[in-house]
């Protein structure tokens, strides 16, 4: 068996230190070792989107990342955006628009929004295309994401 | 009895957001993989690099030897066959004797861990013999030297052949004043769901078996459990998780899912089996690659005599849903219009490549689009605006097709109507500049099978239990499974809505088949129609309690009391009432909690000729669908702006729900008539990855102009038709008439690629046929 070796770095705003393999990959680390299943496995292979975690505020696929790039840095996962009692800005507007059919990719353009209006609170709806062109829904036809990512800017996040 | 009138609903018809929402968006709701059961062993599949071959044997002594490795299973241990229909069980959970195409499942391994798993399957050694493979289903329509399956037609590899023909097509040839022939050609799409298939299975000292799964039909899985492990159905317990999406690809029971639950009994462990997103691919079931040959026959006005069409399927492997695909190419090419003369031919073969299946739409998809083409081209041979062609041979409400469809509800004129008007048709058909065009496709689907997939026992198509306690709170069981369609959510609203009281105190559980009563699934477009009128049936029965607690609390008489909102009252002093909860407490006194159970089954339809019930359906959805393309014709780019879809789901009840149904199958149908394709050499499959299988992304979208136009119907649940699929299949057709409109050419072979355009282009210029002046 590979050696397992300490890992620190903060998570969703805590500071947090496991032990991991060199190859562990960050999604199964997020998933199998600490149990935060909000970050969703659609492809292994990036090119989905249903994984993206915050890596330093950035919007990164957990998939693609190994967990030993994220030493000293700070990762926040959909658990890290929802807040103790009820939704998020974007989360509340994703539920009011109906942007979530299956569910399944939604951490993912959540996360990826989130990040989004933090930079931008005013986007246009061709940066918001551009923002979340690497996340796929096969339910929505993303017309009900782009209004609610639309929606939470206008409310102000 | 306080029945509301239209227009009064105080949550039908409105924009509910879904009840489960909150739980998808903070990343907590629960989906199978996010299942972990103590002392988890992880289930892995060897699968078939040979495209077809003998196994002759096997050895896993070094795989059984391997520390770490709890199980290792091929296909004798459980070689019972099955399938989602009754007449073509030719699945096995592993496979016994053959391995029948690259990624057939051929062994099945439980180990501590992924790593050991995977070792373990790397130490299996087979003694094949390989056999020859078969890529293109014309091969196999003859006898062929090694067949697929040996219930193939005469030793062919034909799985399922049809042959109807209605009235006298050949007279109706004959005094034709218009015929035209379109041969469409199509490739194989699939689902492209995103969650993985995943299943997982734990057998407990008990005798029982818990299977927890990603599945859109928990009810047939069910039963393909008990027949191939051989335990009662009451030994077996299926739970639906959150499901990650299926558009029919997640409906039948797949091999996967059993595997895990025999490594499950095997090993006494919780088994978790995650199937990664190549063999998702591999898994397939989506839609069938296709040829058709449709023939229309019209008279000097447009008035359609006759079709005439063939249709040759490529199976790939398995029977899967095939023997209904094979039906509904033909059955379904005909509404919404009048048809008086048919014939059909439809052939579905096998062939040594990933199993096709059911994919929303089923079945009615490809022939639609070569239909619609056709009639595109009768309207511009017989000098008739395309909208006028489609109104002249609208069935009307309450006919009877040819073929015995029962055809109640139709607002399929309306639909037509609001979408020229809205699209602005009169002035942009043949009028936009070259390289821009409007085009129109139509439709029309099933809202439910009427006939069950199984006969035996006797039982309703769908069951609605509802408990209501002294908390407030209702609990909704029924086996109707949420995919993300929304279904739930119906349930929460029509209980609801019957009973005044607002939707957060209904909880729809989840479907567990220890608790929830059978519902048939969520395929067919079934659901909002049967379980719909189940849960109507069900919140009535408590109403009914409730309403006279209210009246012995009042003292007024039951005829006179009504439902309010959260309170029931007396209909003639508004004054006069009480509130849900003193009328449910009343009404506990006697028995304790109020229970009750609806249901919902089809009557017979349809004649009696040899298969006569494929198709038909208590009612139907129709559809009229305008797109505007803007086409580079130096790169034979295009892009599609606008869609103007004009739909007949009858009454909306959750507004938010259908529009994002009808989006979504926008963006499906996209998919399949600008870029998806299951794309082979020979026999293997080039492209399993969503790298390379390439969906629409936003960019691609257009602007969804959503026109809901239907009138109730009589039978559905508060005059509701289905939303689900129906909405898909006139894009496809709209955007090839719409290129036709742009650049003069005529496609029908999908998906239409830039390169397949500006061959187009190109073609028509040399041939020196101008088009709109270029």
């Amino acid at each position: 068996m590979p050696s397992l070796a300490p890992l620190r770095f903060r998570l969703n705003g805590h500071p947090a230190e496991v032990l991991a393999e060199p190859a562990r990959i960050l999604l199964d680390l997020l998933r199998e070792d600490l149990h935060l299943t909000g970050t969703k496995r659609g492809c292994d292979l990036g090119t989905c989107g249903c994984c993206t975690v915050l890596v330093d505020g950035r919007p990164t696929l957990s998939c693609l990342t190994l967990a030993r790039l994220v030493e000293g840095r700070s990762v926040t996962t959909i658990e890290g955006i929802s807040p103790a009692q009820g939704l998020s800005p974007v989360q509340r507007a994703f539920v009011e628009t109906g942007a979530t059919q299956c569910g399944f990719c939604t951490p993912g353009f959540i996360v990826t929004a989130t990040a989004l209006l933090r930079d931008h609170p005013h986007p246009s709806r061709e940066e918001i295309m551009r923002a979340v062109s690497g996340n796929l829904c096969r339910c929505t036809g993303y017309t009900k994401i782009l209004e609610a990512i639309e929606s939470a800017a206008r409310q102000g996040v | 009895m306080a029945e509301p009138t239209p227009g009064e609903y105080r949550l039908i018809g409105h924009r509910v957001p879904y009840v489960e929402g909150p739980l998808k968006v903070t990343g907590r709701a629960e989906y199978t993989d996010d299942i972990q059961r103590p002392g988890t062993l992880v289930g892995r599949l060897l699968r078939s690099p040979w495209p077809h071959a003998r196994l002759r044997s096997v050895d896993v002594a070094a795989a059984r030897a391997l520390p770490g490795v709890f199980a290792v299973l091929t296909g004798e241990k459980y070689p019972t066959a099955f399938g989602v229909l009754p007449i073509t069980h030719d699945e096995t959970a592993i496979a016994v004797d053959k391995a029948r195409y690259i990624g057939d499942i051929i062994a099945a391994v439980a180990a501590t861990d992924e790593r050991t798993a995977e070792r373990a399957l790397s130490l299996i050694r087979f003694d094949v013999e390989p056999l020859p493979e078969y890529s293109d289903p014309r091969e196999g329509t003859s006898k062929v030297a090694e067949p697929i399956h040996t219930r193939g037609l005469n030793g062919s590899n034909i799985q399922k052949e049809v042959v109807q023909h209605f009235g006298d097509v050949d007279a109706a040839f004959a005094k034709a004043a218009h015929t035209v022939r379109v041969r469409g050609n199509f490739a194989g799409v699939t689902h492209a769901f995103t969650e993985p298939l995943a299943t997982i299975a734990e057998s407990t000292p008990d005798g029982r078996l818990t299977v927890w799964s990603a599945t859109q039909v928990p009810h047939y899985l069910h039963r393909s459990l008990s027949e191939v492990l051989g335990m009662p159905m009451h030994r077996i317990r299926v739970v639906k998780p959150e499901v990650g999406g299926g558009f029919g690809g997640k409906s039948d029971p797949l091999p996967h899912e059993i595997a895990c639950a025999a490594l499950a009994l095997e090993t006494g462990r919780p088994v978790k089996m995650l199937v990664d997103r190549e063999d998702v691919f591999y898994t397939n079931h989506g839609r069938h690659p296709t040829q058709n040959d449709v023939r229309v026959a019209t008279d000097a006005d447009g008035h359609i005599l006759a079709y005439d069409i063939e249709a040759l399927i490529d199976g790939g492997a398995w029977s899967s849903f095939g023997t209904v695909t094979t039906y509904y190419n033909g059955v379904l090419s005909m509404g919404p219009y009048r048809v008086p003369n048919f014939r059909y031919r439809g052939r579905r073969v096998y062939t040594s490549k990933p199993p096709s299946g059911a994919m929303r739409a089923h079945g009615g998809t490809n022939i639609r689009y070569s239909v619609e083409v056709a009639l595109d081209q009768v309207a511009e041979r017989a000098g008739v605006d395309p909208f006028d062609l489609r109104d002249r041979n609208a069935l009307p409400p309450n006919s009877t097709t040819v073929n015995q469809f029962r055809i109640t509800s139709t607002s399929f004129r309306k639909c037509l109507a609001a979408a020229r008007e809205r699209s602005g048709w009169d002035d942009k058909f043949r009028k936009l500049p070259y390289g821009r065009g409007v085009g129109l496709g139509c439709g029309f689907y099933i809202s439910g099978s009427n006939s069950p997939i199984h006969f035996t026992p006797v039982m309703p198509q769908s069951t609605v239990h509802l408990k209501v306690d002294m908390d407030g709170g209702i609990a909704a069981h029924s086996m109707q499974a949420d995919i993300g369609q929304g279904s739930d959510t119906l349930l929460a609203l029509i209980v609801a809505e019957v009973l005044g009281v607002d939707i957060d105190r209904v909880h729809v559980q989840r479907v567990d088949s220890d608790v929830s009563p059978v519902d048939l699934g969520s395929y067919s477009s079934r659901v909002t129609f049967m379980m719909g009128n189940a849960a109507r049936s069900a919140a009535e029965q408590i109403r009914a309690e409730l309403l006279r607690a209210a009246a012995e609390l009042t003292g007024r008489p039951l005829e006179e009391m009504q439902v309010g909102h959260e309170r029931y009252f007396s209909r003639v002093d508004p004054q006069v009432g009480v509130s849900f909860m003193e009328a449910l407490h009343k009404a506990m006194e006697r028995s304790g909690a109020l229970v009750a159970s609806g249901s919902y089954n089809t009557s017979p339809l349809g004649g009696t000729f040899k298969g006569a019930r494929a198709g038909t359906a208590p009612a139907y959805s129709f559809a009229a669908y305008v797109a505007e393309v803007d086409v580079d014709v130096e790169t034979g780019v295009y892009r599609v702006d606008t869609v103007w879809a004009a739909f007949d789901c009858g009454r909306v009840l959750n507004r938010l729900a259908v529009e994002g149904q009808i989006e979504g199958s926008v963006h499906m149908g996209l998919g399949q008539v600008m870029g998806e394709s299951m794309n082979y050499r020979g026999t293997r499959l080039m492209n399993p990855s969503l790298l390379e299988y390439k969906i629409p992304m936003p960019q691609q979208m257009p602007k969804v102009e959503i026109l809901l136009v239907g009138d109730d119907d009589p039978e559905g649940p508060f005059g509701a038709k289905e939303a689900g699929e129906g909405p898909l299949i006139a894009t496809l057709p709209a955007v090839g008439n719409a290129l036709y409109d742009a650049v003069g050419v005529r496609f029908t072979d999908l998906p239409i690629t830039p390169d397949k355009v500006l061959k187009g282009i190109d073609q028509r210029r040399q041939e020196g046929r101008p088009w709109k002046g270029a």
